[in-house]
């Protein structure tokens, strides 16, 4: 069997695969790419050509106009395609709509470069599915064991929990334009919650897309009032869900009383909340937890683990203690989106 | 324990204290008894466990995790109680091993699955304390192990909070019990003179508010009575209105208010809000030799003559005070009422009367801890005015300003207008840099609300520099905040979380003028001052930043002050 290097390994724009002539989520422009999914620093724009799933070409056109790449190419997930001798298939990778693990088969070797992902349910994708590889290539956003995201409908319950005890505020949602804003809102309507969700307007043609992909987020609203209209007017008592920067900006000053919250995963740190003033930290992630990382590695048992972003050093020794051969990329270039 | 443990989490990202207040009253309206009777113990200090020393929770994480894991999880979060909180590796966790639907059985989170494969049940706030009550010091960490199993991480962080003692979520006893009196719709000072008699969980006390009861006795030894409080004087507005001759003058003093009990031989010493306090000051609980209620200052005392608030500190908020602390510091009480004269309560009284009763009271004492704060003469009103801005030499010039009381009124709890007013001395004022600006919250959320401000000062290279000597973030209007932020974001330099540094040097910045009323010594701050009650007094837009004032100008005040 020839080395695992000869099939993926690092370069200056990413991850790359010599025999396929692509990268995976390149941080630099390149002639042919593979995009595991949506997020800015994952789906550069100006590439020659562009193989993704339908979902993450999509979101890349919205966000970047059509012409964001030479060509592109839709992969459906579990749907094999020939790169030079490479067989390349996308499966699902639970992290956002159309987020996908790139599977990479040649010569009796198999490479699975998972993305950014997560294993518990989420309404607005697809969920994870693992398979059998020699090696896992996996982020570590959250590779610590202080990261145990709770379940997600206890988070919901805080935020209408909230809306009970203030009813005068409005409840002000710092949450990622691309995904978590959505999920917050899946998972809302999902517990019940039927009055309308006032959104920012750069949510508003992602919100659209999703809802073009069958995603239903329940009736939404641009969140337009000012400081002047009269405490009624002002979103009183409603949610109201906006990209983080603008929470903490003049934007916000048009509400009442704005409670501010945050749906990120890095609010499970306490200091980490009460840095950004944040009153209602909302633990909501797309990323896995330590559980879901270390269980995804045992459940999978590649030869070797490969770490690309995140703290790696934790899971490193834990895969040493584990008996489980890994080593970090360090690749550079991978934001945070949660921060 | 879930939603006490929502609760502290919530209590401790809200500094707003109405908002504190909403969730203590929607805590006690829904918890069920005993639970919320336990709480309240643990809110208001009638419940202290330290039972959970740092070392033993340590050792138990060590035990179950990784000690190279542990370090790196506990340098990120930087917090013991909350490392172990969360990076606690519950047993029984569902098998390394998943099946192919592993993102189904992901829905719910393990520790919630784990409890439904018959694992430990949750422990309740009620069991938790009933067992370390009972529990001996050698079985507390089989214990702790136990329940850091059961519950999840919130829970196990609220745990651990209530087992190192002190919550720490900004929570007084006093605001506790005014979400009690919110509860009932009652005055707070009904729960504060009642609250001595209660016992945790206060079923009888919950009964009463929710008028599913009685108004519980209270009629308990040596309990608490509510205080008389004065109003701020307005001198235009009262002057006018007052008679020299209905009101007797005394000084008011700079330390805290305390009422200190002897019923029966039961001795106890409250805070204004009757908090007991008398642990920390055995020095003065030896001293209340009498029967009956004063009311007056607790003062640091050496010989008669006071010391500064500044010392006085040195003295509040310890559990205990050494043999050391207590020879170094000495307190007592400058006595300035009597509520209850023997068993006789005199509250009804006028204060005239009360105060001969007081004298004579006071002179049977013979203590060096116990002494009279004498009536300060005066023929009319611009004659106080005087003595108020130039006091006379001794204790009088380490007063606050002046109390004014008028010779009939009875003692009352609350603050009604007219009977008694504090006419404090003017604040000092110093003009001072603005150095870094916080954002606010709730209505001032978006704002650059809280202002850190600055002294010149001559570093070792003989420059001079800023050192940051306060932080205000009142006294200013509206309009004056919203020209405040606009100067903070344009002339941010830098950012950290929530706060910006502004730009202030020599040639550019912004010159607050601050009003203070004292200046202490500090270890604990750089600038080697710590001020009281700070606030913006004018925003000096027409001042250069290099003609602030200096730290050595501001020491000035410490001097004065004789601290």
């Amino acid at each position: 069997m020839p080395n695992f290097t000869e099939l993926l390994c690092p370069d200056e724009a990413g991850l790359y695969c010599p025999p396929g002539g692509f990268h995976i989520d390149p941080v630099r422009v390149v002639e042919r790419a593979v995009i595991t999914h949506g997020h800015g620093d994952h789906a550069r724009t100006g590439h020659g050509a562009v193989l993704a799933t339908r979902e993450t070409l999509a979101i890349m056109a919205s966000r970047y106009g059509a012409d964001f790449a030479g060509t592109s190419e839709e992969a459906r997930y579990g749907q094999a395609v020939k790169r030079g001798g490479v067989e390349v298939t996308l499966v699902p990778a639970g992290h956002i709509l159309g987020s996908a693990q790139v599977v990479l088969k040649w010569k009796g070797l198999t490479i699975v470069v998972s993305g950014d992902y997560k294993r518990r349910r989420d309404p607005t994708c697809a969920p994870f599915e693992p398979i059998a590889c020699d090696v896992f290539v996996s982020e570590a956003t959250f590779g610590l064991p202080v990261f145990r995201h709770p379940d997600d409908g206890g988070e919901v319950a805080k935020l209408l929990q909230s809306l009970r005890q203030f009813p005068e505020r409005t409840h002000l949602i710092g949450a990622y334009a691309l995904g978590k804003a959505q999920r917050l809102l899946a998972l809302l309507r999902e517990a019940g919650y039927g009055e309308t969700i006032y959104i920012h307007g750069a949510m508003q043609n992602l919100n659209a897309l999703y809802e073009s992909f069958g995603v239903a987020l329940g009736t939404t609203a641009p969140a337009t009032t000012d400081r002047r209209a009269n405490r009624h007017d002002r979103l009183e008592g409603r949610i109201v869900i906006a990209p983080p920067s603008a929470t903490q900006d003049r934007w916000s000053r048009r509400f009442a009383e704005p409670l501010l919250g945050f749906a990120s995963g890095w609010m499970r740190v306490r200091a980490r909340a009460r840095q950004q003033g944040v009153e209602l930290p909302l633990i909501l992630s797309d990323h896995g937890d330590w559980d879901e990382l270390t269980g995804t590695i045992a459940e999978i048992k590649p030869q070797e683990l490969w770490v690309t972003h995140g703290s790696e050093e934790a899971l490193l020794r834990w895969s040493s203690l584990n008996g489980v051969t890994a080593k970090a990329l360090e690749l550079v270039g991978y934001e945070d989106e949660e921060t | 324990m879930k939603a006490f443990a929502r609760l502290l989490d919530r209590l401790s990202f809200s500094p707003q204290r109405n908002v504190k207040l909403t969730l203590l009253e929607d805590y006690l309206r829904h918890a069920p008894d005993p639970e919320r009777g336990r709480a309240l113990a643990s809110l208001t200090g009638e419940l202290v466990f330290d039972e959970a020393k740092p070392a033993m929770i340590r050792k138990a994480i060590e035990a179950r995790l990784d000690p190279m894991l542990f370090a790196l999880s506990y340098d990120f979060v930087g917090d013991l109680a909350e490392t172990v909180a969360l990076a606690w590796p519950a047993e029984h966790r569902p098998g390394k091993v998943w099946s192919a639907e592993g993102a189904e059985r992901f829905s719910v989170r393990p520790c919630d699955q784990q409890k439904s494969h018959g694992a430990n049940a949750e422990p309740e706030l009620p069991e938790v304390v009933d067992t370390l009550r009972s529990a001996s010091r050698r079985e507390v960490p089989q214990l702790l192990e136990r329940w850091l199993d059961a519950l999840d991480t919130d829970g196990r962080w609220a745990l651990l909070k209530l087992l190192t003692g002190g919550l720490r979520v900004g929570v007084s006893a006093r605001l506790a019990k005014q979400a009690l009196a919110n509860l009932g719709g009652v005055e707070v000072a009904e729960i504060e003179e009642l609250w001595h008699g209660q016992r945790p969980p206060y079923e009888d006390l919950f009964a009463w508010l929710e008028k599913r009861g009685e108004k519980p006795s209270a009629d308990a030894p040596a309990r608490f009575r509510p205080v008389m409080l004065a109003q701020a004087l307005d001198e235009a507005e009262d002057f006018p209105k007052l008679d020299p001759a209905d009101y007797a003058a005394e000084w008011k003093w700079d330390g805290i208010r305390v009422q200190a009990v002897n019923e029966g031989g039961q001795r106890r010493l409250y805070s204004r809000t009757g908090d007991d306090i008398g642990k920390s000051f055995p020095d003065v609980l030896q001293a209340l030799n009498f029967e009956g209620a004063l009311d007056g200052e607790l003062l640091i005392l050496r010989d008669g003559h006071i010391g500064g608030f500044g010392e006085l500190q040195q003295r509040l908020n310890r559990k205990t005070a050494s043999a050391d602390l207590i020879a170094k510091f000495p307190a007592g009480i400058r006595a300035y009422d009597l509520l209850l004269d023997g068993e006789e309560d005199v509250r009804r009284l006028s204060f005239a009367e009360r105060r001969k009763r007081l004298e004579a009271f006071v002179a049977r004492l013979h203590s060096t801890h116990i002494d009279l704060s004498p009536l300060q003469p005066f023929a009319d009103w611009e004659e106080l005015r005087r003595l108020r801005a130039q006091p006379p030499k001794g204790d009088a010039e380490r007063a606050e300003g002046l109390m004014l009381k008028r010779w009939d009124s009875i003692y009352e709890a609350g603050r009604p207008k007219g009977p008694w007013f504090k006419w404090k001395r003017d604040p000092h004022l110093v003009d001072a840099v603005l150095m870094y600006a916080q954002r606010g919250h709730g209505k001032r959320s978006g704002f650059y609300s809280d202002y850190t401000f600055g002294v010149w000062r001559a570093d070792e290279n003989g420059d001079e520099v800023l050192t940051p000597v306060g932080k205000a973030y009142f006294g200013f209007t509206n309009e004056e905040l919203l020209k405040l932020d606009k100067f903070v974001r344009d002339n941010t330099v830098e950012r950290f979380g929530p706060v910006r540094a502004v730009r202030a040097v020599k040639d550019f910045g912004l010159v607050l003028e601050i009003a203070f009323e004292g200046l202490q010594r500090s270890t604990r701050h750089k600038s080697g001052v710590a001020m009281r009650f700070p606030r913006v007094n004018r925003i000096r837009w027409d001042k250069p930043a290099r003609e602030a004032d200096t730290l050595s100008e501001l020491e000035k005040i410490l001097v004065q002050e004789g601290s």
